[in-house]
């Protein structure tokens, strides 16, 4: 039965030299220490034995065992290492071949636009404040002290609709109206707003003028509103869309809802103010009109003008977004070409 | 409007370089929106950005004001002359020139008085003057017809003031310049174009910007002499005015110059309106022109001797609204049907002109006029801008009345014009003015208390500072107290009586005259609002970002569309689902087929996949957006939908599964998106029905169900609909939600399952139905018989053809058993399993497929 031994341990040792692979070393382990193995059967053999030899046999099986297990692992791990380096060596792929399309959707510009206005404005405490599309007259301009022939009236192109009280607003600052009607509780709260949504104004449509736009207004109204309030928040703004230094230049202009008015200009960022053909060679982009809220507004908003006061500004989302991505054309916002509208 | 700063400088000294100058207009409100250089060099101030002016800088060694002592013929050549001009040099210098303008002195001897020109020497850089683009040459000798040449007499094209080429200019004498002064000190100039809002009417001339310059500057303002010449008879009795609307014309003023003549003006004023940018005619109309543009005021300028024969003595000017039916015929030669608003200057003979807008033909200025009379009137701006739309005229009389005039200004522009016609065209004026004013503005006074102006600037002003900036703005101030009394200046018409109103007036002009940068920037130190939530932009973005994330590409369209268009979704013979609601009709449209606001958003995205059709292989879109409903009330319901559009492939192609790309989008991509979307909102409790909406394919389209309330429609877009939209090489598929139910029953707080802690039994089973079975009761079947402890039952795969009998199909589910509380046994699902098939065949007729 020593012979056995071995002549098993012998051509085990001897087979492993063979196996080249993990299908082949299980197979080998089956063979040789698996359930139904050569050294089980030994094992299995130790009852035919005389009781003398038991002993001795048995140790002798127990030590192949050990052995052929020491060389299965020393196998094993040895070809684990010889496929890890073959596959580390031959695995390669061509990385150039074009990705996998994956599926892709996104925002519009305009609403990507909007969001980081609001989140900024929604920082400085102004909620955002909606309203109609198609407005009265009398919300659209009169009440916000454009009356009927007003000279401002003529810088609006308007739509009007069949009923000739109601047209498409101009602009947002209707809104400004109803938001001091709904929000002010008879002129006795504290307002901060932001307006967003579609205006219209007709005009031809050419790469620099469109039939509709967005605009997003603000609206700070309260005891204690002061003009040096609106630079700073306009500031605080100009900075977080554009960049922390950006440097901000404020010009006397006229709004009929507002005075004194401003236009809030912020240096060209495109060329650091040294001029290019975006700023017309100005270094200045006018960003937003501004002004304290004019005493009519705030009359016909329910506030007494000689306890409240408050500031306003209007912004062109559209026009900061072809700025920030040197879009040439207005008509690209509502042409929904995907070509277009996969590049952000 | 174009001010050349050599005119502003009558009346203000300016001593910043221009560009500053330019930089401080624009932040006090006078925007300056283009600087044009003529000859002289641009200058770069720090801090003031401007664009690089590309122009011809005059040498001031090479460009020189010329005496032109003789012009002799040129030996050679009729179409030239010779030019002998004094420079200032040691001797004259002979110049060969095709100038028209200088052949009537030929061959005159010495010219008497003297004339001035232009003069280049060699070397000088002048455009060339005989080339259509604009391009610099250098003077160089050459000879000329045989006459050697090396400097020139220059037109004003080839200095760059104007495109004027025919002849050379010739300059008015002065005493101030001798020969051979720097061209540049004498023509050189810059020209600011200034836009005015409509609050800075009183602005708009150039005593309006010289006046701001010296508020803003704080240096003196020279007004020029209002004084004239008057040794003619009295005016009284050779002419009388009636008013009729002293709402609309609150003052007219006449004055009359007698035995005048009527001839060119002379250089200086030629070429000021040239700078500005109108053309001479003569003295008399330039004259006019002239006020208008310094003065701010406009006149008319009428033929005495015509207005005296058309009343057959001594003319009486009426102002009054038109009979009906009334029309004349006005200096451009249109005859115009006179609206029942317009304000017209007339006679007893019938209308002269229409009223701060523009003179009739009949009595204007001609060569042989020799007796003129003056209109300088004051016109309700309102008025005249009904007139400018009613007409369609513009001019610059109308463009300053409609702004706004006051009327103390119309003597100043009266006296002042003929003053300067009875200078130019010699003549007599007659004594005094006729001045009619039976309608005043009243005087505006102010009180503001300091306090205010601190408060709502935010900003420490003293008393005595602001009260300057209003003195320098001509404001007569009064200091009572910590008040400020302040009257405003006769010419400014926007300084409200309201007094609250009137404060914000003031507060202006200091807020802009002192500098905004000089306030400082603040954080709000003012009580916060009440904060709440804007529920309805939370879902909208919800819904966006939603879509986004699926693969979807946000589309915004115009809203706006046309009946026609709208009509195209209802296909022959099918009763409309859209809304049944009127139109918002625009009655301006900026194109017919965009005349009504839409109704849903289904044709502009069909419009939209349809343009996008030819690049794209895949299309999924989709917008938030409103539609317009007009209903009874005045405005219109405004509800926000969601359209979702899908076309083309279901992958984009890949070089490793190109034939997987094949498979084009259907239905069933659109079911996932819908329900994805409804899971996003974690709204739970919606249903399908057969689909309603006209537009879709009857047969393959549902409509969604929200507690049983339909809330839009999805399905292939009705085959006859996409042919019209001219959507036929691939299937389309559109959906459509309303927003507001959404946000209704959209769950914000939603529990979890716990994650189950024994394991679940997977099988699959197929059932073979009828094909009329729908897969959605399959299912209901089968849930309902599994009970609580089969988790979920997914329907993989429907399959009909061999070996399923005809009419039947096989509906492969994925079942997945499970406890929460224990470990299922393999016996546990097999009494489950058997349920199942039990209840299918039982209730659906199924029949286990092995
Ligand atoms: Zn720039």
């Amino acid at each position: 039965m020593s012979n056995t031994i071995e002549l098993i341990r012998e051509e085990a040792l001897a087979s492993i030299l063979d196996v080249n692979s993990s299908d082949a070393l299980v197979e080998w382990r089956s063979r040789f220490i698996g359930r139904k193995g050569a050294v089980n059967g030994l094992f299995n053999t130790i009852g035919t034995l005389p009781r003398d030899e038991r002993a001795a046999f048995g140790q002798r099986v127990n030590a192949l065992q050990s052995k052929l297990t020491e060389a299965y692992d020393k196998r094993e791990a040895l070809i684990r290492q010889r496929a890890l380096a073959m596959d580390l060596e031959d695995g390669d792929i061509d990385i150039s071949l074009p990705a996998h399309p994956r599926p892709k959707g996104g925002l519009h510009p305009s609403t990507r636009t909007h969001r980081e206005f609001q989140k900024i404005w929604a920082d400085m405490g102004f909620h955002v404040y909606q309203s109609f599309d198609v407005e009265e007259d009398d919300f659209n301009f009169t009440l916000l002290n454009l009356p009927p022939h007003h000279p401002a009236r003529d810088m609006q192109d308007t739509f009007y609709t069949a009923n000739p009280k109601v047209l498409l607003r101009t602009h947002t600052s209707p809104g400004q109206i109803r938001a001091m009607r709904e929000l002010g509780a008879g002129g006795s709260q504290p307002i901060r707003v932001i307006l967003p949504g579609m205006c219209y104004r007709q005009e031809q449509v050419t790469a620099r003028s469109e039939i509709q736009f967005t605009q997003v207004e603000g609206l700070a109204i309260g005891r204690n509103i002061r003009m040096s309030d609106l630079k700073g928040t306009i500031a605080e703004f100009a900075k977080r869309i554009y960049n922390p230094n950006a440097k901000v230049r404020y010009r006397a202009s006229y709004f009929p809802f507002t005075e004194p008015s401003m236009e809030v200009d912020v240096e060209c960022f495109l060329c650091d103010g040294e001029g290019c053909r975006v700023c017309k060679y100005t270094g200045w982009l006018e960003i937003a009109g501004s002004g304290m809220v004019h005493p009519t507004v705030l009359r016909n908003g329910g506030y007494d003008p000689n306890v409240w006061s408050g500031f306003a500004f209007g912004m062109g989302p559209e026009r900061i977004t072809m700025l920030k991505h040197g879009i040439q054309d207005i008509r690209y916002f509502w042409g929904n070409d995907l070509r277009f509208l996969k590049q952000f | 409007m174009r001010v050349p700063i050599s005119w502003i400088k009558d009346f203000v000294d300016i001593d910043i370089p221009v560009e500053l100058l330019a930089e401080r207009l624009t932040v006090a409100g006078l925007e300056v929106a283009q600087v044009q250089y003529i000859g002289l060099p641009q200058t770069d101030v720090p801090g003031v950005r401007m664009p690089r002016a590309d122009h011809l800088v005059w040498d001031r060694e090479k460009l020189l004001l010329g005496r032109i002592v003789e012009v002799k013929a040129h030996p050679n050549a009729d179409r030239l002359v010779l030019a002998l001009v004094d420079y200032g040099g040691e001797a004259l210098e002979q110049c060969v020139t095709g100038a028209t303008n200088l052949f009537g002195y030929k061959d005159q001897g010495e010219i008497t008085p003297p004339i001035w020109g232009a003069f280049a020497m060699e070397g000088a850089v002048v455009w060339d003057g005989h080339s259509e683009k604009a391009r610099h040459m250098t003077l160089k000798g050459k000879e000329l017809r045989g006459i050697y040449n090396r400097s020139m007499v220059c037109s004003e094209k080839e200095l760059g003031i104007s495109d004027e080429h025919e002849g050379v200019i010739i300059l008015d004498h002065d005493d101030r310049y001798a020969a051979g002064t720097p061209l540049a000190d004498i023509l050189g100039d810059v020209v600011l174009d200034i836009e005015f809002t409509p609050n800075l009417a009183r602005c708009f001339s150039m005593i309006g910007v010289a006046r701001e310059i010296a508020a803003i500057l704080g240096c003196e303002m020279r007004y020029p002499s209002f004084e004239f010449v008057a040794e003619g008879e009295t005016i009284a009795g050779q002419v009388c005015i009636e008013i009729r609307e002293p709402a609309l014309n609150p003052r007219f003023t006449l004055t009359l110059l007698r035995d005048t003549e009527v001839k060119p003006s002379p250089f200086w004023l030629r070429h000021r309106l040239k700078l500005i940018g109108q053309r001479p005619r003569n003295n008399i109309v330039d004259v006019t022109n002239y006020i208008t543009f310094e003065v701010g005021q406009p006149l008319h300028a009428f033929d005495y001797d015509k207005l005296a024969d058309r009343a057959g003595g001594t003319p009486t000017i009426i102002t009054r609204l038109p009979e009906p039916g009334e029309k004349l015929e006005t200096l451009d030669d249109v005859e115009r049907d006179l609206g029942a608003e317009t304000i017209l200057v007339a006679d007893t003979a019938g209308a002269l002109a229409v009223g701060g807008v523009i003179g009739g033909g009949e009595t204007e200025i001609s060569d042989s006029t020799r007796n003129v009379l003056l209109e300088g009137a004051a016109w309700n701006n309102i008025n005249i801008r009904k007139t400018i739309k009613d007409q369609r005229v513009y001019t610059e009389a109308s463009a300053r009345f409609s702004r706004g005039v006051h009327p103390s200004q119309a003597i100043l522009g009266s006296t002042r014009g003929i003053e300067l016609m009875r200078q130019l065209g010699g003549g007599i004026v007659a004594r005094g003015v006729v001045d009619a004013y039976p309608n005043p503005p009243e005087t505006v006074r102010i009180e503001l208390p300091i306090t205010r102006v601190t408060r709502l600037l935010g900003m420490e002003v003293t008393i005595e500072r602001a009260a300057d900036v209003l003195r320098r703005l001509e404001f007569e101030v009064d200091i009572r107290g910590d008040v400020i009394v302040a009257t405003a200046p006769d010419h400014r018409l926007d300084i409200s009586a309201d007094s609250v109103v009137g404060q914000a007036d003031l507060l202006e002009e200091i807020a802009r005259v002192i500098g905004y940068d000089q306030i400082p920037d603040t954080i709000m130190a003012d009580e916060m609002p009440p904060q709440w939530e804007n529920t309805d932009l939370y879902i909208e973005e919800r819904i966006r970002d939603a879509l986004a994330g699926m693969g979807l590409f946000e589309v915004i369209n115009y809203r706006f569309t046309n009946r026609d268009t709208e009509a195209m979704l209802v296909p022959d013979g099918v009763a409309s689902s859209l809304p049944d609601a009127d139109y918002v009709e625009i009655v301006n449209p900026s194109a017919s087929d965009r005349n009504v606001l839409r109704h849903t958003l289904m044709t502009n995205m069909l419009e939209t996949a349809g343009n996008n059709a030819s690049y794209q292989e895949t299309q999924q879109v989709f917008e938030v957006g409103k539609v317009y409903l007009q209903g009874a009330e005045t405005l219109p319901d405004e509800p926000l939908h969601v359209g979702i559009l899908l076309t083309g492939r279901r992958h984009t192609s890949s070089w490793q599964d190109a034939d997987e790309s094949q498979v084009a989008l259907d239905f069933f991509d659109m079911k996932g998106i819908v329900e994805n979307l409804l899971h996003d909102l974690h709204i739970g409790e919606f249903d399908y029905s057969k689909g309603g909406h006209c537009g879709l394919h009857p047969g393959r389209s549902a409509d969604i169900l929200l507690r049983g309330k339909c809330i839009g429609s999805f399905g292939e877009v009705h085959p006859q609909v996409a042919e019209r939209f001219k959507l036929t090489n691939d299937k389309v598929i559109y959906a459509e939600l309303e927003v507001a139910p959404l946000v209704r029953h959209h769950r914000r707080l939603h529990a979890i399952e716990p994650l189950p802690t024994s394991p679940a039994i997977l099988e699959d089973i197929a059932l073979i139905v009828d094909g009329t079975v729908a897969a959605n009761e399959v299912e209901a079947v089968i849930r309902q018989a599994g009970g609580r402890l089969l988790k979920s039952a997914r329907l993989f795969d429907v399959y009909t053809g061999d070996p399923i009998p005809p009419g039947k199909k096989s509906l492969a589910y994925a079942l997945t058993y499970q406890d929460p509380e224990r470990t299922l046994t393999d016996k546990n699902a097999a009494k489950i399993r058997k349920k199942i098939i039990g209840a299918t065949r039982h209730r659906l007729g199924a029949e286990l497929r092995s």
